[in-house]
């Protein structure tokens, strides 16, 4: 299990690196004009330009930029903003942005949690009636329609009927409501999706049948029995999710305006902004590989039939 | 006990009693030799299966019909989807006979734009289903077939996806202009993996399946086995995976031109009209709602598809 553990962790840290030097990389190549504001391109030569690159360090061969990022990761020091927020210290910026993502995204995780755990029951206890048809129409809705069109209505008509902000203000909790609900929309469907499908799956098996000879009610089976079974497999998503909270979404914080780490990521990279979009990416790679790492592992401590060996 | 006796001993008498009712059959050499398959046909019952529901029926037609029609549009209509209106009363007109969808802040008649937008997106769906289905089948099979590529393609997995498509996406927009290639190639390049990984689980499964090593074991020759017990249960997900492709594609398109990094402005595609429209959604609704409607009509039509596919070609469902 240590061994195995160990080797995981090497795995991973090989995999983080490689997507790393995937995006530094070609960010080494783009146009130099990027690096500049727009009223630095008007106001000065072409030497003052060169010079305040050199001072960045950005014309260094690619490779000793990349030593260069790596020494002062060691040292806590993430670098400064280029062109996005020009000169501020990213760690700063993080500092800043992360609080407010994850403080809507943890909220928006357990919602998604409960409420799609919760339409899952419904959904298999429904079976083939009204309950189960509707959380089908749900499902549908929310996984083929693009997200950006229905979260501009929920926006513009549900803030409306229920007469909530259209923006988020920190210090007003009543405004916060939306976006938690938005961000938790997708994630409902998924959770409500896959129960229905384990829990189907788990009526089949024999300690079921069993249990309903025994003479249990429907319902004792399905909440003794089968959901407790049927939620072992969706555990193992449980620590990427509470992990990616940090990343927030680029369309609901853009819509309500959420100062957060959501949009962050494309801005940057749009306007070359590469000292932070290698941190973000360095972050969100750590994120989402070692939050299937912790899922794995997850996994195997709620089931203990799940050994985790080299195959 | 008494009961049971009493039944065992009174059946042979009704049988000797009701031996005079039957008539010994000849012997015949040919009907002996025949064997006893039913005529099940996969695709047969698959297809019944599918169309069985009428609003399967209503959907595929309706999908058709859109199809058709934003085809055939452009060819038989005179109305120039891109001709800006220099006199103010054409603009932001409502929807009238003349103008079925109204028009927008530069006079372009909505209805014609929908139908040209319908075929760029539908074109640009259909590539990248082609090629993220294509591709990923054949890296599925390679993959579910060749332990050693295993750990490569794991890593490769792991690699793009979590490498932002974005960066990709404006990487190659400095290369070439933001144009349809532009964006099949950044969206085409991430989605075969994802396809290959399920393919390679697919196959996996399936060749593992008893059934398979059965065969093997009697002797079946792997070619035989690949296109009698293989290749059947994976054309199916094919289709399915194809069906699904489309109303992703679609989304993505319409979120990478919220994002500003999609097609370019006069690109005419629902994304951008959705885009487009919900600048002006406050005054004008209808300039959003009506593309928006058109966009969901057909993201929602293939996702039911494609899922129903999935289930109809599932031989349990086939009663």
């Amino acid at each position: 299990m240590a061994k195995y553990i160990l080797k995981r962790i090497v795995r991973s840290l090989i995999t983080v690196s490689i997507v790393f030097f995937v995006v530094f990389m070609p960010l080494r190549f783009m146009p130099l004009n990027g690096y500049f504001p727009d009223e630095m391109i008007k106001e000065t030569d072409e030497a003052t330009r060169m010079t305040y690159l050199r001072n960045l360090g950005l014309l260094d061969h690619p490779l000793i930029q990349l030593g260069r990022f790596v020494k002062n990761l060691f040292r806590g020091d993430l670098g400064r903003s280029i062109t996005v927020y020009a000169k501020v210290p990213i760690a700063t910026l993080l500092v800043e942005k992360i609080p407010v993502t994850a403080f809507l995204g943890f909220w928006s995780m357990l919602l998604g949690i409960v409420a799609g755990l919760a339409m899952g029951l419904m959904m298999v206890r429904f079976k083939d009636k009204l309950g189960d048809t509707l959380g089908n129409g749900y499902i549908m809705i929310v996984r083929a329609v693009p997200s950006l069109i229905y979260l501009f209505f929920i926006q513009i008509w549900v803030s409306k009927w229920f007469n909530l902000p259209l923006v988020y203000y920190d210090y007003k909790p009543l405004s916060w409501i939306l976006p938690i609900v938005s961000l938790s929309l997708s994630s409902v469907a998924w959770y409500a999706l896959w129960l229905r499908r384990f829990m189907v799956d788990e009526e089949n098996q024999d300690y079921v049948k069993f249990a309903t000879v025994k003479g249990l009610s429907k319902k004792a089976v399905l909440k003794k029995h089968v959901f407790r079974n049927a939620i072992i497999p969706l555990s193992a998503y449980l620590p990427s999710d509470l992990l990616n909270i940090i990343s927030g979404s680029l369309v609901i914080e853009t819509l309500y305006a959420i100062p957060g780490t959501g949009g962050l990521l494309t801005t940057a990279i749009k306007e070359q902004d590469n000292p932070l979009v290698q941190v973000l990416v360095l972050m969100y790679a750590v994120v989402s590989i070692f939050g299937v790492f912790f899922g794995d592992l997850l996994l195997a401590f709620v089931d203990p039939r799940i050994k985790l060996t080299e195959d | 006990m008494n009961r049971s006796e009493h039944k065992l001993c009174s059946f042979p008498k009704s049988l000797v009693r009701n031996q005079d009712l039957f008539a010994p059959a000849p012997f015949n050499a040919a009907e002996s030799e025949k064997t006893g398959a039913s005529n099940y046909s996969y695709w047969k019952s698959t297809l019944r299966t599918f169309f069985k529901s009428k609003a399967v029926v209503a959907l595929v037609v309706l999908v058709c019909g859109i199809i058709l029609m934003s085809f055939l549009y452009p060819v038989f209509s005179s109305v120039d989807p891109t001709k800006v209106s220099t006199d103010r009363q054409d603009w932001n007109l409502r929807p009238s006979l003349t103008h079925l969808f109204g028009t927008d802040g530069l006079g372009r008649d909505i209805f014609a734009r929908a139908w040209y937008g319908c075929r760029n997106s539908f074109l640009l769906a259909f590539c990248i289903a082609l090629s993220d289905v294509g591709i990923g089948m054949i890296m599925g099979a390679l993959w579910g077939y060749n332990k050693k590529l295993d750990p490569i393609m794991i890593e490769i997995y792991n690699i793009m996806t979590n490498v932002p498509s974005t960066v990709y996406l404006v990487l190659l927009a400095y290369i070439m202009n933001t144009s349809y290639l532009t964006l099949f190639i950044s969206m085409a390049s991430r989605g075969w993996i994802v396809e290959a990984r399920f393919f390679r689980n697919r196959i996996l499964s399936i060749r593992d399946s008893e059934y398979n090593i059965a065969s093997q074991c009697l002797g079946t020759p792997m070619r035989r086995i690949a296109t009698r017990n293989i290749i059947p249960h994976i054309i199916n997900l094919i289709i399915m995976e194809a069906a699904l492709c489309i109303p992703y594609s679609i989304g993505s398109e319409v979120f990478l031109g919220f994002v500003g990094v999609g097609m370019p402005v006069d690109a005419i595609t629902l994304g951008n009209m959705v885009n487009h429209g919900r600048g002006s959604f406050t005054l004008h609704p209808y300039q959003m709602l009506l593309p928006a409607a058109v966009l969901c009509i057909i993201t929602v039509a293939f996702y039911v598809i494609g899922n129903k596919f999935a289930d109809a070609s599932d031989p349990r469902n086939h009663v």
